[in-house]
């Protein structure tokens, strides 16, 4: 068994009181009866605990059943915690559909880890259709720290959900975002999960505010769902030129500057949405692009009115 | 406080700061996770703006080093970096300013010509770096070369101040703008 695990181990199990210890490690059902009788529960914790972790090894215990024990010594302890408590909410026209936990959970956790990749995400199910999440996070180069977990307590009929956490608020926003791209209608593959913490902190953004104004802009415009798919788009202008620079050759012309333009990209609506938020374009884009989906056209032909 | 001042502040310890200003932020973004990877003794910090003037209520730490970032491909790069030199202040533009254009690997979806960046350079004096930053390997590699001269801006490399580099940077590049 790792150092670290067993380190981990040590800490937890050293955490709980004697007088629980027998009701814990009989809920948390990783040792044996036979195992626990083994072991005397009278002696010094410090050899008590040495004791208990020497079993775990021997039956191979893993990081995730050391996470499960600490969801167990957590929920014995939920009182001295402090929790915020959430309520979501659906957006108009969204039906309620059925909830599945095993497939909540392991949507959940396969959005964290897409996010992140330094991060362990343990489940614990419990009463009144509960589930106990635990969260270790870390950050691109470092492995989780398992001893300032976040908790996450879903309470799959409601609306509502539980959270904890022993480390800076910084990482709720991301929680937020794993439960609303789970309950988001649109499949997963297509959202893009936009992180609005930046895990260095020593990388500061300085329009903020700017890029918030972008995103809102596109959405707005473009919404959340996948584009339709278009392959291009014709303008044939017939406008007079015009010209910033004064005596210009052509800008005495009084017949209309015939010109075709045509945008052609394997998926040309998805390719416009991203030109703000890449910094290509400036938001809101041309309204001649931006209609494409609401006029149904994709031939224009542009005059001087 | 809309023009930005080299010495309006005083530096923070052991602290150097740069300013990546430019319209296509996932690259500067890289970039800047780029440098933070380096080894340095200084402390760093790295400010990633869209154009300038930057917000007027924060609080942040003086600027060492701006690097303005045009990416080669979009018109719209150049003309945002070519607006934001306006909110700099003249003394920024002793070695404390330098030019780095991206995009020239890939010459046909270059819309810019490498001479309308290097004719900016010159204008504005300071030093112009090409990069392709979708290469992860220029990318580190800039990355190396950005955050040396950041310590030599913040003033942290003892006998070298930023004019003494700038003027060692234009000695190597001056004699072929003559042309221009």
């Amino acid at each position: 068994m790792d150092e670290t695990v067993s380190e981990f181990f040590r800490r937890t199990i050293l955490k709980i009181p004697l007088t629980e210890m027998m009701t814990i490690l009989k809920t948390w059902n990783f040792l044996s009866e036979n195992q626990l009788q083994t072991v005397n529960f009278r002696q010094r914790k410090e050899s008590l605990v040495q004791d208990l972790v020497l079993l775990c090894e021997e039956n191979h215990a893993s990081l995730n059943d050391a996470a499960l024990l600490d969801i167990i010594y957590t929920q014995f302890h939920r009182h001295q915690k402090v929790w915020d408590v959430f309520q979501m909410s659906k957006g108009p026209g969204e039906d309620t559909d059925l909830f599945d936990m095993e497939q909540f959970k392991s949507s959940f956790k396969k959005i964290l880890k897409r996010a992140l990749k330094n991060v362990t995400v343990s489940f614990r199910d419990a009463e009144e259709n509960a589930v106990w999440i635990r969260i270790a996070w870390g950050t691109q180069y470092r492995k989780p720290n398992q001893y300032k977990p976040a908790y996450v307590v879903y309470y799959s009929q409601t609306p509502y959900a539980f959270t904890s956490s022993s480390q800076l608020k910084s990482n709720l926003p991301l929680l937020g975002q794993t439960f609303e791209t789970h309950n988001s209608t649109t499949p997963l593959q297509e959202r893009s999960l936009e992180l609005d913490i930046n895990m260095d902190s020593r990388i500061i953004h300085e329009n903020k505010t700017e890029k918030e104004r972008v995103q809102r802009v596109t959405q707005e415009i473009f919404g959340d769902y996948p584009q339709p798919r278009l392959e291009f788009a014709q303008y044939k202008l017939e406008t007079k030129f015009k010209s910033d620079l004064n005596g210009g050759i052509l800008a005495e012309r009084e017949e209309p500057l015939r010109c075709l333009v045509k945008f052609s990209s394997p998926h040309l609506l998805e390719a416009l949405k991203s030109l703000a938020p890449a910094g290509i374009a400036d938001a809101p884009l041309s309204p001649l692009l931006t209609c494409i989906p609401n006029k149904g056209m994709n031939y224009f032909k542009i005059r001087d009115k | 406080m809309s023009v930005l001042r080299p010495l309006d502040k005083l530096p923070g310890l052991n602290t150097a700061t740069i300013l990546l200003v430019g319209t296509e932020d996932a690259l500067l973004q890289q970039l800047a996770e780029a440098m933070l990877k380096e080894d340095c003794t200084s402390e760093l910090k790295v400010h990633l703006a869209k154009s300038l003037p930057l917000p007027s209520n924060v609080n942040r730490p003086r600027i060492d080093l701006i690097v303005f970032v045009v990416n080669l491909h979009s018109k719209h790069s150049l003309r945002n970096v070519e607006e934001s030199l306006h909110r700099v202040d003249a003394t920024f533009f002793l070695g404390k300013v330098s030019f780095l254009a991206t995009g020239a690997g890939r010459e046909s979806h270059c819309s810019i010509h490498r001479n309308t960046v290097m004719k900016l350079a010159h204008t504005y004096r300071s030093p112009l770096l090409f990069c392709d930053l979708e290469i992860e390997d220029f990318r580190d590699t800039m990355a190396q070369r950005l955050v040396r001269m950041l310590q030599i801006c913040a003033g942290h490399v003892p006998n070298v101040s930023a004019l003494n580099l700038l003027s060692l940077l234009q000695s190597s590049e001056n004699p072929s703008l003559d042309d221009l």
